[in-house]
């Protein structure tokens, strides 16, 4: 056991890939010489050289496309977009070519390609830097999407997501980058949890809390919070989102016969909307009141000043546990509000 | 009569040329040296595939007009270009094409039945990749370009002398991709062939529309050699290509090679060419053809080309029997097939579909599902 970092944890993540496997390549922006715009790749070039970390020219479709060709070469790509909102150029190559070739060749070649993905907000970051772009990849066929949300998991699944035979988008939850946490990096890969895997990151009894990424710590406070007020929320971290592990939430909800699902990104789309349809199709006899989703609004990434108005943070959870559980929220009252025209809104 | 040059041509470039147009042997003491080992019997050989290839072609075409195809992009009057480079490449080369280059497929070994059936549509591909050293065809337009390079990238890396070679329209050259590659591989010295076919048309937009100035010389921009070359003699296609593999296996880096030919036929058999070019411009190239150069070239080098000419003919008609044999040989696949290989991996999401749509089908039958 060693406490580290999140960003540390992938680090040494990477770094136990690079020794395990000489096909494995990090290639990306700023990776090498500086070590990443997080730090996340810092000293590996100097350990494992110019060839195995390689800096690229600032070309997303570059990266992505070239990785192709070295996975037609027997390499083992594991690619770093800088962030979510720089993902867009290479879409063309990620869901056109990555996506699809082991099935345009009818399986004969393999795309094990890993595209780490620093996401989400709540670090009042520039625009385009606080992207949740998640949906656009768990709706393509042949990727394969997962979200970590803590120091030890994401030690485990970068390993996995790399050993990985299929492509795999990697999200990592920037504002959380420098959380700090014991990681068995003594424990074997063998042993571990497979990363399509969801988890009960605490348990509960009356609702089901399902979310991933940065909002989990969010959401665990928020469980401590509902504890006091006699409340008990199960908090399920779901980290893949392709696919979903609909088995561990269907348990869920047939124990607590509610449920709440939060992201940051946006409602329309989303997982929220997948989760929701699916227990609402598995679980309906279970279900006590009609399912919640809490999320980010479907606008582009607000000012960095506004950002906790789009982000679900504690409260905006605690209201959406409100309304599963039918107690008094923000949507329950009812206010009649005059528009500007007159009109009753 | 004089071709009618579209605009980017109508400055004089220097254009390389072996074999001129009336078939004399035009002398280059830069690029003889390439292909001096060729004799007249080679010459011949190089005739016979391109004989070959047209046939396939025109049988392929005939094929989706009877209906047995869905769709065929035929290659004619790119012949010499795709031969020309094809047969300068190692077997372990390794070939990313578009979707025309049905010359490669055929000379790296493809099976006809591999060859037809995307375009039949009962397969996602044809042949492995790795048997042949030829990618899944590319339809994205220059996205293989890209691959070409990650690939050359790899070579370098596991210390092979072996070459990648991306072969892409005059239309490509406006992608992202395309010049991504060429800063890529121009970065990392990446033992890559970029072969552009420059055909005229990229279906109705003339190169024109994509270009102010041949093309190959952008190739200066990104820091490599470009070397413009008359993509109707296939010798001179043939020196410039192992002129830039060469480089490649020397670690000297990338070259980009313009191909200026032209696209006799549609772009694709759902398209209509006489809605955007004249008759005019056809028969000006028609007059440039590239089997009708090599067989001047041979004659007047007192090679019997009758006697090639029938030899040719007959290995064509076998050729084109075969193709049309293979169509036979490509049954429809099985409903439950749409499934496979989507993943590497077992994927509970698509198992499940999977498992549910073979459940429709048994309880309703392909017949009364309406399939």
């Amino acid at each position: 056991m060693t406490a580290l970092t999140l960003a540390k944890a992938i680090n040494a993540g990477l770094r136990r890939s690079l020794e395990s496997d000489d096909r494995v390549v990090l290639m990306g922006e700023d990776i090498g010489t500086l070590g990443g715009v997080f730090r996340v790749t810092d000293g590996l070039k100097a350990d494992f050289g110019a060839h195995r970390v390689v800096d690229t020219p600032l070309s997303e479709a570059g990266i992505l496309g070239t990785a192709v060709g070295l996975a037609y070469r027997g390499f083992r790509p594991v690619v770093e977009i800088q962030f979510d909102g720089f993902i867009y150029p290479a879409f063309d190559q990620i869901v056109a070519q990555v996506a699809k070739l082991h099935y345009r060749s009818r399986g004969t070649v393999r795309m094990p390609i890993t595209i780490r993905v620093p996401f989400g907000g709540g670090i009042g970051a520039a625009e385009h830097h606080s992207e949740s772009p998640e949906a656009y990849f768990a709706h393509t066929a042949g990727l394969r999407v997962v979200a970590c949300s803590n120091p030890a998991d994401a030690y485990v699944m970068i390993q996995q997501a790399i050993a990985s035979d299929d492509p795999v988008l990697f999200f990592e939850p920037k504002r959380r980058y420098h959380v700090k946490a014991d990681v068995a990096d003594d424990a074997s890969l063998a042993d571990a949890r497979p990363m399509g895997v969801a988890t009960v990151a605490a348990p509960g009894r009356d609702v089901t809390l399902v979310t991933y990424g940065g909002l989990v710590r969010t959401a665990l406070d928020a469980a401590v919070a509902a504890e006091e007020d006699g409340v008990s929320i199960e908090v399920i971290d779901l980290r893949s989102l392709a696919p979903v592990d609909h088995a561990t939430v269907e348990a869920s909800v047939r124990r607590t016969g509610r449920l709440v699902v939060v992201h940051e990104a946006g409602e329309q789309g989303g997982l929220g909307a997948e989760i929701v349809a699916r227990v609402t199709e598995s679980c309906f006899e279970y279900l006590e009141s009609a399912p919640v989703r809490v999320t980010g609004h479907d606008i582009p990434y607000p000012p960095a000043k506004l950002e906790r108005h789009h982000l679900p943070d504690l409260d905006r959870i605690l209201d959406g546990v409100d309304r599963a559980l039918g107690r008094s929220n923000s949507l329950s009252a009812h206010p009649v509000r005059p528009t500007g025209d007159g009109v009753e809104a | 009569m004089t071709p009618p040059e579209p605009a980017v041509l109508t400055k004089p470039r220097q254009m390389l040329q072996l074999i001129g147009e009336r078939g004399e042997r035009l002398a280059d003491p830069e690029f003889d040296p390439w292909v001096a080992d060729v004799d007249l019997d080679q010459l011949a050989a190089l005739y016979r595939d391109m004989a070959v290839i047209r046939r396939i072609d025109t049988e392929a075409t005939a094929l989706q007009r009877q209906g047995e195809l869905g769709l065929w992009p035929p290659l004619a009057g790119q012949e010499a270009a795709q031969i020309g480079s094809g047969r300068a490449l190692r077997d372990d080369d390794f070939v990313f094409t578009s979707y025309r280059e049905h010359a490669l497929a055929w000379l790296r070994g493809v099976e006809p039945a591999e060859l037809l059936a995307v375009w039949r549509g009962t397969q996602a591909s044809g042949w492995n990749p790795f048997e042949h050293h030829l990618a899944v065809p590319q339809i994205i337009i220059g996205a293989q370009s890209l691959h070409a390079v990650g690939y050359a990238m790899g070579l370098t890396w596991d210390g092979s002398d072996a070459a990648a070679i991306a072969y892409f329209g005059d239309g490509a050259t406006s992608e992202g991709d395309v010049n991504e590659a060429l800063v890529f591989a121009a970065s990392f010295d990446a033992p890559v062939v970029f072969f552009c076919q420059n055909n005229q048309w990229a279906i109705s937009e003339p190169v024109g529309l994509q270009s102010k100035q041949p093309l190959a010389r952008r190739a200066d921009g990104f820091g490599m050699p470009g070397v413009r070359v008359d993509g109707n003699d296939v010798l001179a296609v043939m020196a410039a290509t192992r002129f830039a593999l060469d480089r490649a296996r020397r670690g000297d880096g990338p070259t980009l090679i313009e191909a200026v030919t032209y696209r006799m036929g549609p772009h694709t058999t759902a398209d209509d060419p006489s809605r955007y070019r004249t008759d005019d411009e056809l028969g000006a190239w028609r007059s440039r053809d590239p089997l009708a150069r090599v067989l001047s070239a041979l004659e007047a080098a007192g090679h019997d080309v009758e006697a090639l000419q029938t030899e040719a003919g007959s290995a064509a008609d076998r050729a084109a029997a075969d193709l049309r044999a293979a169509i036979t040989t490509l049954p429809d696949p099985e409903p439950l097939t749409v499934f496979d290989h989507v993943y590497a991996e077992p994927n509970s999401h698509l198992e499940r579909q999977r498992d549910r749509y073979g459940r429709y089908l048994a309880m309703y039958g392909e017949e009364e599902a309406g399939r």
